[in-house]
């Protein structure tokens, strides 16, 4: 862990000291639980932005592809009694298309990631609400899900099954993150895109590749999060999610000029948000606060993120502008 | 020192300015009359640039003063030289796209109505820009957007804001390196009516055909000092180029003259994006060093692009070895073992905020890992050796390229290729921003690739580097391969006669009789 995270993780013990201290209910089995359950849920999207980031892009459009995901899951295992395993491809490769297609508007057509995810956002959403007829789909009293909802919604050993699945995502995006071929490229096309090409890597394969990984952990993240909500409502579902996410990359390092950020401090960053969603309710803070603790929380990452490229650019620019100047 | 008509409205005096290790302007004293047109010539590094940015405002001289409407000041700020008159018009035109002509000739000074409300009064505006645009004979109005105007136009209105602004003294910076021949004659008639009006001139160009119609006089500057003046008399090409070159050359490095060998890289009826009516046709042998000389926007730089792939021809084949190779993309050129080390080394030649190893290894990535996973230790072997061959100076491969030195970066640029398996190697402008002592190791460098078979073509703007490292010379001419000179023929009168677009006729008569004087 780089020192990014280190400092990340400190604040957290530090919040989470504190919160302990002010109200003993926090370190309760059943809350921790409930945590790690948010932040499996939260971490797996969030990774797949942080991924997108990395590459200097961004996704508007996650919380809209979870909810009309969503509503095609539950009404294929709900309403149509498709089998689950069959179902859940749908949703993958449901995931992956959408992925694709943002990789490509972007990466082919040079669009700006802002506005192609952005259209995301409105289309899914519009898409999800008329699948369903505005209306709410349930679980209900589906049979033969028994098996799918423990795998996806139960715990082992206490540990809830979303926080494994944010352990074991972690894990891989990480390896191919920081260990791999194309990971160094997905770092090399945010930093410096046209040096890159220069470089003989075709930058639009890589772009298109995290939009892509991140399609497919939105929509891991659908068949998680169905099972913990057991309904979806397609105008609320996921709404504002793209921001969680954003929100969780940058806190643990990414920046939003691209080519920096870590799996390691995209997770700390979805336990932070989550530990001070908890921290609002379990203290007795106004929930209608809570969108503002989070804002505030994310602009200081903002500014800390400002303050570090700053010093960084100050010391990569100076010595070499100097030698321009004096060669003139 | 003669003086010009009237009284001078503008001289500089001993101006000295030095950089660390280079003293770029010594003692450079120049002055310029009401209605006068002086040309100022110089190669590239000669000092035209410092000393126009001292004029500017832009750098402090550390000696010397400058003696404006007949007050003295030691430096000016670039406030003080917008007040005092002085205006440039620069090879990059800082135009706005967005608004018409008038708008971009008042930005910032527009007529206002309305009050508080502060509205910009577009009729006042154009009222104010159509007696300028006439009196530089300009053929389209004020209310014509500057988006639709060619670039020769766009100089006009350029010249029209710094009259606007009463400027007294305009400086006109290779205003015709993108023009066409009548473009250029509009532009040199714009200049002679702004003469007619009194207005002092300072004209910086490369063409000499043109400081011989327009100028009044001439300045020449060679390595930061004056290296002589001419009258209006005086002024012919073979003065000037004997001016501007007039020093022995340095040997940098004397290549053995050795037959040229068959194969190698090779343009055939190249079309490239920046001349799509003109074809080059180019061969670079394996074992050679093929300089490539020629003016700013001779189309250099868009071959380089066209050979690598980046900028894919839009007609022709590039061969290697005698095969069609033409890529499509960079990817494709390293695959058949082209690789470019680009003019613009932070935007495009290496990953400022990446680590040395990481730049080395980044186009040969695959052959660094076992089944797509990294394999650090054979990354930070080659990395290593490569510091090793090159010199470049880090204490480790896992620094970050931003903190070296320009030179250091340029080594690790050409580093990334050296590790792999080149056949033929683009450099484009390879020592721009680099240190004397790097310079000579870069030198080194290419010449070992050459030993090695590898077929190198250098691009320079820098006459010394280009006549001091080439076998042999290609000089581009608006996109066309003016001529080609053996290192017999090797000079830098008869490169800048081909790279002017003049015949080589004319170049070796005019060698001739520069060596006559």
């Amino acid at each position: 862990m780089g020192r990014k995270e280190l400092g990340l993780l400190g604040l957290i013990v530090v919040i989470a000291g504190v919160t302990s201290a002010l109200n003993p209910q926090f370190l309760s089995a059943v809350n921790l639980m409930n945590m790690a359950n948010l932040i499996g849920l939260f971490g797996i999207f969030s990774i797949g932005q942080g991924l997108i980031i990395i590459t200097g892009g961004i996704d508007l459009a996650v919380g809209s592809m979870l909810a009309l995901l969503g509503v095609v899951f539950l009404d294929l295992i709900a309403n149509r009694e498709v089998a689950w395993p069959l179902a859940m491809l749908v949703v993958l490769a449901g995931g992956l298309l959408m992925g694709l297609a943002h990789g490509l508007l972007v990466a082919r057509l040079g669009l700006q990631s802002f506005v192609v995810t952005l259209c995301g956002l409105l289309i899914y959403r519009g898409a999800a609400r008329y699948y369903t007829g505005d209306s709410t789909i349930s679980l209900g009293f589906a049979e033969g899900l028994d098996t799918v909802a423990w795998l996806a919604g139960g715990r082992s050993l206490g540990v809830p099954h979303s926080f494994l699945a944010l352990l074991v995502v972690a894990l891989v995006v990480g390896v191919v993150l920081h260990r791999s071929v194309f990971g160094r490229y997905l770092y090399a096309v945010g930093r410096n895109e046209e040096a890159t090409r220069y470089a003989g890597i075709r930058t639009g394969v890589v772009v298109a590749g995290a939009y892509v990984a991140g399609g497919l952990l939105a929509g891991i993240a659908t068949i998680l999060l169905v099972f913990y909500t057991s309904s979806v409502s397609p105008s609320s579902f996921g709404n504002f999610y793209e921001l969680y996410a954003i929100a969780a990359a940058v806190l643990g390092g990414c920046s939003l000029r691209g080519g920096e950020g870590t799996v390691p401090g995209i997770v700390l960053g979805t336990v932070l948000l989550q530990v001070l969603q908890n921290l609002v309710n379990i203290l007795g803070i106004p929930s209608s606060l809570n969108f503002a603790v989070m804002g505030g929380v994310i602009l200081l990452g903002v500014l800390a993120d400002q303050t570090l490229a700053r010093r960084r650019v100050a010391r990569a620019g100076v010595p070499a502008g100097a030698k321009a100047a004096a060669a003139e | 020192m003669e003086h010009g008509p009237g009284t001078p409205l503008l001289a500089l005096e001993k101006i000295r300015k030095a950089y660390p290790g280079v003293l770029a302007l010594d003692d450079v004293s120049l002055h310029l009359a009401p209605g006068e047109v002086l040309g100022l010539v110089g190669e590239n590094g000669a000092g035209k640039s410092t000393l126009m940015k001292v004029l500017g405002g832009v750098v402090r001289p550390d000696a010397g003063r400058i003696r404006l409407h007949g007050r003295d000041h030691r430096y000016l700020t670039v406030a003080e030289a917008g007040a005092q008159g002085i205006a440039f018009v620069h090879q990059e035109l800082s135009v706005f796209d967005n608004l018409d002509v008038a708008a971009n000739i008042l930005i910032g000074r527009e007529p206002v109505r309305g009050g508080l409300l502060r509205l910009v009064d577009r009729a006042a505006c154009r009222a104010r820009a159509a007696p300028l645009l006439a009196r530089l004979g300009a053929d389209f109005g004020p209310d014509a957007p500057l988006a639709a105007l060619s670039i020769a136009q766009r100089q006009l209105v350029e010249i029209a804001r710094a009259l606007s602004m009463a400027a007294r003294i305009i400086i006109l910076d290779e205003p015709t390196s993108s023009l066409t021949l009548s473009e250029t004659d509009r532009l040199l008639a714009a200049v002679a009516a702004l003469r007619a009006s009194g207005t002092g001139i300072i004209y910086i160009t490369h063409r000499l055909g043109e400081i011989t119609a327009c100028a009044d006089r001439v300045t020449c500057l060679r390595d930061g000092r004056v290296a002589g003046d001419l009258a209006r008399q005086e002024i012919t090409h073979a003065a000037m180029t004997r001016l501007m070159i007039g020093r022995d050359l340095k040997s940098l490095h004397v290549p053995p003259a050795a037959p040229l060998r068959p194969g190698g890289l090779a343009a055939a009826g190249l079309v490239t994006q920046a001349f799509p009516d003109r074809a080059a046709e180019l061969a670079v042998r394996p074992g050679e060093i093929l300089g490539l000389a020629g003016l700013v926007g001779a189309g250099r730089t868009s071959l380089a692009r066209a050979l690598f792939g980046i900028e894919p021809a839009l007609a022709g084949e590039v061969r290697l070895n005698g095969e069609s190779v033409t890529p499509r993309s960079p990817r494709e050129a390293i695959a058949r073992g082209i690789y470019l080390v680009p003019e613009d080394r932070k935007r495009s030649g290496i990953l400022l905020d990446m680590t040395i190893a990481e730049n080395v290894t980044l186009p040969d990535l695959p052959r660094h890992a076992r089944a797509g996973l990294l394999h650090g230790a054979a990354e930070a072997r080659t990395a290593e050796a490569q510091r090793r061959a090159l010199g470049i100076r880090a204490p480790a491969v896992t620094i970050g390229v931003g903190t070296l030195s320009g030179g250091n970066q340029q080594k690790v640029a050409l580093a990334r290729w050296l590790a792999m398996r080149p056949r033929a190697i683009l450099l484009d402008e390879p020592t721009r921003g680099v240190d004397v002592g790097a310079k000579g190791e870069i030198y080194a460098l290419m010449r070992g690739l050459a030993d090695r078979g590898v077929a190198v073509l250098m691009i320079s703007s820098d006459m010394e580097e280009v006549i001091g490292v080439s076998d042999r010379v290609a000089v581009m001419h608006e996109g066309r391969i003016a001529g080609i000179l053996d290192r017999a023929a090797m000079s830098e009168a008869a490169i800048l006669r081909l790279a002017t677009g003049q015949r080589p006729e004319e170049s070796l008569a005019g060698q001739a009789a520069a060596e006559a004087v």
